[in-house]
């Protein structure tokens, strides 16, 4: 009896080992266009697409959509592990700016837009925002844009009356046509405001700001990192450097959990505002409604963010895929998205379209925003983006962060920085 | 016949019963382990698709980066001042759920609630009481009249903030450890202890601990491997912007582990370099564990 259990005890575990080997190997199945089929969208943040699903399936009703949401900054390392691994990756991603010339660098791991037809559709965007979609040799187009981020400056009526500065829109972009005197109307704010109140979050923003107004930024026109050579980045520095001596910044790093509960403690008074950055102000501050407006950028305009939706090769339904991003890049969907969100639209057909013209926010004041941001994105002068930008502005943020937090001399941290970006090239 | 079906049975049985954990061990462990040292051997990005051999190059770039040794100095000072007041604490915790109290078994299993909590929420919930603007350790010290700490600027206070993290999760699972090997020590050595006028001090110290050394050996052992190897709180303490590989502006809570996923995952994927990190980590673990091994044999013999 012993032996017998041992023996069968034996067989079992082998049984299992066994079964362990057989039950990996079930292939995907690629269907025809009646079958079920669901496509994954992974974004970073809210888009505002899902009333837009809701319609697409009206129209293609055995297409089922799952969104997957992660971080700004985990997203796009996600993303790049799952195409170098070419498993992983969504149907449909999102590519914020920073990230998308990363991306076009390596157009064999996307399906070519341009293969499904998607050509006849450049006029209808902005001419560099299509650009920024292109591969480098311009034969393959990896995404179609979403929203464009031309800039604004959006600041606190209430913080700005109670330091004797004027509150109305107009007279407060009058006060900063350029970065220089933004920066010394954040010293007298500085002066008149009190304890524990800054003139802005964080000093990574408004150099991020600064950089991308210029017609070169962090990379010249044939991808070499020019960090040192540009001397409006030393220029931008430099000003920050100033900015953050005079006690002007919260020292905040964006999209921490520090960041996010400063908006509603309304801390600062001042936050450089892409058309998307409405949407996080109006989400992080749900109680300040009518405190917050929208006045003009220092600086003349520029373009700060927006995103592109690509579709991976690893993506099955490449032709369902392409009708979706199609569909939500549409002017209709994204005027919706604009209206519910703030994303601006990349179409500049949109910008004369009295309903986006047309269109404020109780939120903000009843600002204008549908004028301020077309006029914006109207005048942006597009900048060349390289492969590494996102890193190269991270390692920049991150020499300004020490300089914040009392770690580094603004002249070591520029030298690290320095070092840093060379690594990157 | 049979007989000898039997003698065979009796030689191989154990051998094939064992032989799962190591068909599993040798696919999940061994492979990747030796995949990796071949990896580390050459300039593998996984954004080329050629991967030419480099020999040593990675190892030497490493040993050169200042980074490296700052993040194996991070890494040694956080175990640290995670590992030694955990195992006291888990001693001293295990030494009064060792006497006869009222709740017992509510205390015991209370123990383990920590560590079976989410570490991404533990670390999201402490980076909240570590805030420097509205974390709740900040207002008390504020309350106190001790002024506000930058957690995160700090060298030593991001290391400290951290440890506690730490402590938190891992103090309750050692704590049972000890409790368990505690409750085998025979009951007589204490009564004779008492009746000799030893106080309960003298009887943790003379009694306790040297009865439970191969447990304590276990439990420095494994805190260290685990120590060497701490990443998911010091990454979500960084927050979740861009950066937050980089533990820090200045690097100044950047783990090993970080510094792997680091270079591996975000800047240009670099797997063999990355791969490089992984072998001398592995290798400074088993330095670590040795030197452990040593110590505390040094300790037995001398006692």
């Amino acid at each position: 009896m012993r032996t017998l259990s041992r023996r069968a005890g034996l067989a079992a575990v082998l049984a299992l080992s066994l079964l362990g080997v057989v039950a990996c190997s079930k292939d995907s199945d690629t269907g025809s266009s009646d079958e079920k089929i669901t496509l994954n969208v992974g974004l970073f943040g809210d888009f505002g697409f899902q009333p837009l699903y809701e319609e697409f399936k009206k129209t293609h009703p055995n297409v089922e959509i799952k969104e997957r949401i992660a971080d700004f900054g985990a997203h796009h390392q996600n993303l790049a592990a799952h195409l170098a691994t070419n498993s992983g990756a969504a149907d449909i991603e999102a590519v914020e700016l920073a990230y998308i010339s990363q991306f076009t660098s390596q157009p064999g791991k996307f399906h070519n837009l341009l293969d499904q037809g998607a050509g006849s559709m450049e006029s209808q965007w902005l001419p560099w925002k299509w650009q920024q979609g292109l591969s480098t040799d311009k034969k393959s187009l990896i995404g179609l844009g979403t929203d464009v981020g031309g800039m604004a400056m959006c600041y606190r009526t209430d913080l700005f009356a109670k330091a004797g500065l004027p509150t109305e829109r107009d007279k407060v972009s009058a006060l900063w046509p350029t970065w220089q005197e933004y920066v010394n109307v954040g010293k007298t704010y500085q002066s008149k405001a009190g304890k524990g109140a800054y003139f802005f979050e964080a000093s990574g923003n408004m150099f991020r700001a600064m950089v991308e107004q210029g017609q070169t930024g962090v990379y010249d026109n044939s991808d070499k990192i020019i960090v040192g050579e540009n001397p409006d980045v030393k220029k931008a520095w430099d000003l920050t450097v100033d900015a953050i001596k005079a006690g002007e910044s919260a020292k905040l790093a964006a999209w921490t959990p520090e960041w996010t509960a400063a908006f509603g403690k309304g801390t600062f008074a001042t936050i450089v505002c892409p058309a998307w950055m409405t949407a996080y102000i109006e989400g992080n501050a749900k109680d300040a409604a009518g405190k917050w407006d929208v006045a003009t950028v220092p600086g003349g305009s520029g373009n700060m963010g927006g995103s592109h939706l690509v579709l991976p090769k690893q993506g099955k339904h490449p032709k369902e895929a392409y009708e979706l991003i199609k569909f939500l890049t549409s002017s209709e969907s994204q005027a919706a998205v604009f209206k519910k969100t703030g994303n601006f639209p990349s179409l500049p057909k949109l910008y004369d379209d009295p309903s986006i013209t047309g269109f404020s926010k109780a939120y903000f004041n009843n600002a204008p925003i549908g004028k301020i941001f077309s006029d914006a994105a109207k005048a942006v002068q597009p900048q060349h983006m390289g492969p590494k930008t996102g890193d190269v502005m991270t390692a920049i943020g991150q020499g300004l962060g020490r300089i914040e937090q009392g770690q580094q001399q603004p002249d070591a941290a520029w030298t690290q920085v320095l070092s840093d970006v060379a690594k990157l090239q | 016949m049979r007989a000898r079906f039997y003698r065979f049975d009796q030689a191989t049985s154990p051998y094939l019963y064992i032989l799962p954990f190591f068909v599993l061990f040798g696919i999940f462990g061994l492979y990747p382990l030796g995949y990796t040292a071949w990896v580390s051997l050459h300039d593998w990005s996984l954004l080329s698709d050629e991967h030419p051999f480099v020999g040593l190059k990675n190892y030497g770039e490493l040993l050169a980066d200042p980074y490296f040794w700052n993040a194996l100095r991070n890494t040694i000072s956080i175990m640290l001042l995670s590992t030694v007041p955990q195992l006291i604490f888990a001693i001293l915790l295990a030494n009064m759920l060792n006497r006869k109290i009222r709740l017992q078994t509510l205390f015991r299993l209370g123990m383990l609630l920590p560590n079976v909590t989410s570490v991404v929420a533990v670390a999201v919930i402490f980076s909240q009481l570590f805030g420097r603007d509205f974390g709740l350790i900040n207002w008390i010290l504020e309350t106190l009249g001790l002024g506000r700490i930058d957690w995160q600027a700090g060298t030593a206070s991001s290391h400290i903030a951290i440890a506690v993290m730490i402590i938190w999760r891992w103090t309750g699972y050692n704590t049972l450890i000890f409790l368990a090997a505690m409750q085998a020590v025979p009951k007589d050595l204490y009564e004779a202890a008492t009746l000799d006028g030893a106080t309960p001090m003298q009887q943790l110290r003379r009694i306790t601990l040297p009865m439970i050394r191969p447990t304590l050996i276990f439990t420095v052992i494994i805190s260290t491997i685990y120590g060497m190897q701490i990443f998911a709180e010091p990454q979500v303490f960084a927050g979740s912007n861009a950066g937050a590989l980089s533990g820090g502006n200045a690097r100044q809570f950047q783990t090993l582990t970080l510094y792997l996923v680091e270079n591996g995952f975000s800047k240009g994927f670099e797997f063999g370099y990355a791969s490089a990190v992984a072998w001398v980590m592995f290798l400074i673990i088993i330095v670590f564990a040795l030197i452990n091994f040593v110590l505390v044999r040094r300790v037995r013999s001398a006692s």
